[in-house]
């Protein structure tokens, strides 16, 4: 297991496969009265949150916590961030005492790729800019799988605003791990340019229009589950679509959508990764139909990341020198 | 020790653990894994030969109470299976294939308390090869094997290996 988890691609499929195994025994945890192993006892585990977040955040703490290690939040109002300080000193000085390792959330892409360079602990990716979200996908991936097995050759449709998308990211590649196949659904404003690149890949597809894609009349046929991202609100003025029922007109898994495609399969998932805009990308009645797994995420997103601090940090004690000479550069 | 001794010895632990029981009310067997856990489903076939009636087997994956941890590479954790009824107030019959240091069975015992409150925990163990540094001791012994600290005990069971087999390799040839 590599030392941080910055990218989905860092894993590979064995490694993906064991932290879901681990995560589905520390699911079963969850059911649990006493919701503790002493497993990472001793163990420090600094949450450091630049950009709002609830799931992530209270997941990633309580995961600590259930694991026995001592979790710290931080964020960046109310730190010296706000007076200032740079990235790359902050992230210094919590390594500096001697954690273990960081969850970092951050808005500029990279971050974490950054801070990795610069300190010994392990770091975790919580979501960089417009990256990606590794334990997210993991998530998913997590979700997936209870409910349709083993995902080899299994159909997901991703459905949103990809361009800013670091979910959207993160689980293509861990469903192209997985041997899944993909098809990612965007308006083509929204659409991230040089996308053609992916596309060569196997199991990968694209498209504009989201009917044919959900009739199954796509390149991988059949859906087998549809994830839809959320539209970030503050993008709305950006020109990426005229209006907000037009983009729901288009885009959005309304009731009749959702009808047409569970009259072709009962057994369809219906994801999101929250926060939810109800009645914009998603309708409340497919937020909660029997085909939402939305809350499944949530209650796997506790599991799976104590699998990933397990598997990051449970292992060898590997005490890394501080690095005689930070390198150059630094994100703002 | 062959297919037979095996047999053999996994019969008279079973008729030892029913005896101390005084039959099979509130027995639960619970494997370690891997091999501790077809060891424990061959045992409760046995005790439902006796008796007649089945008992529930389970598995207790211990990986995460471990305290050697820190000095192995990372292990993949594996789901535990408890029967239905849980294991409060049952006689929960820990089987494992070696005992050798006794680490498992405290990392066992500690995954216990989390599960619940048996009546009475007890072990059962195929082979012991003795090098305890816990206190720990089984209740039920397959075959006692004296052995040096740097022989191997390799226990192989048909389910994970194919064949059943108990040898010693390895230290000063014997």
């Amino acid at each position: 297991m590599t030392k941080h988890l910055i990218s989905s691609a860092d894993l590979s499929r064995t490694e993906v496969e064991d932290i879901l195994e681990t995560a589905a025994s520390m699911h079963d945890l969850q059911r649990r009265e006493v919701k503790k192993v002493p497993t990472l006892r001793g163990r420090t585990v600094i949450n450091f949150f630049f950009e709002d977040s609830t799931r992530t955040r209270s997941s990633f703490e309580i995961a600590g916590k259930w694991m026995s290690a001592d979790t710290i939040n931080l964020s960046a109002k109310g730190s010296s961030t706000s007076k200032g300080e740079s990235l790359r000193d902050t992230a210094m000085t919590v390594d500096a005492m001697a954690v273990d390792a960081l969850v970092i959330r951050h808005n500029a892409s990279g971050a974490c790729h950054q801070v990795a360079q610069w300190v010994r602990c392990s770091v975790i990716n919580a979501g960089d800019g417009t990256h990606e979200h590794p334990t997210q996908a993991l998530l998913d991936a997590y979700t997936l799988r209870t409910r349709l097995g083993d995902l080899d050759g299994k159909h997901v449709v991703i459905v949103g605003d990809l361009t800013h998308s670091r979910v959207f990211r993160s689980n293509v590649i861990t469903l192209g791990t997985l041997g899944a196949h993909v098809t990612v659904v965007a308006p083509p404003t929204l659409m991230p340019s040089g996308i053609g690149a992916w596309s060569q890949a196997d199991g990968f597809a694209t498209s504009w229009d989201l009917d044919p894609v959900l009739d199954g009349e796509g390149e991988h046929g059949p859906v087998d589950a549809v994830m839809m991202l959320r539209v970030q609100r503050e993008r709305m003025s950006g020109g990426y679509f005229p209006t907000a029922r037009e983009y729901t007109v288009g885009y959005g898994l309304t009731r009749d959508r959702l009808e047409r495609l569970v009259a072709r399969n009962d057994d369809v998932l219906v994801l999101h990764p929250g926060p939810m805009n109800r009645g914009l990308e998603i309708a409340p009645e497919a937020a909660d139909s029997p085909q939402s797994v939305v809350l499944d995420q949530v209650s796997a997103g506790v599991a799976v990341r104590m699998a990933v601090l397990y598997h990051l940090l449970a292992g060898e004690d590997t005490p890394a020198p501080l690095p005689a000479s930070a390198p150059e550069g630094a994100v703002r | 020790m062959s297919e037979g001794d095996i047999s053999r010895a996994l019969r008279r632990i079973g008729h030892e653990i029913l005896e101390r029981n005084k039959g099979s009310e509130g027995l639960l067997l619970l494997g370690i894994p891997s091999r501790g856990v077809p060891l424990a489903r061959r045992l409760a076939a046995c005790i439902e030969e006796v008796e007649g009636t089945a008992i529930p087997v389970g598995e207790l994956d211990i990986t995460l109470h471990r305290d050697d941890l820190r000095r192995n590479p990372v292990r993949t954790a594996h789901r535990s299976r408890i029967p239905a009824g849980g294991i409060d107030d049952q006689v929960v019959v820990l089987v494992d294939d070696v005992l050798y240091s006794g680490r498992t069975i405290r990392a066992a015992l500690d995954a216990l308390s989390e599960l619940g409150r048996p009546r009475a925990v007890r072990l059962a163990v195929l082979v012991d090869r003795g090098h305890r540094e816990l206190p720990i001791r089984a209740d039920h012994v397959g075959k006692n094997l004296p052995t040096s600290r740097d022989e191997r005990v390799h226990v192989r069971v048909a389910e994970v290996d194919g064949l059943d087999v108990v040898r010693i390799s390895g230290g000063e040839s014997r």
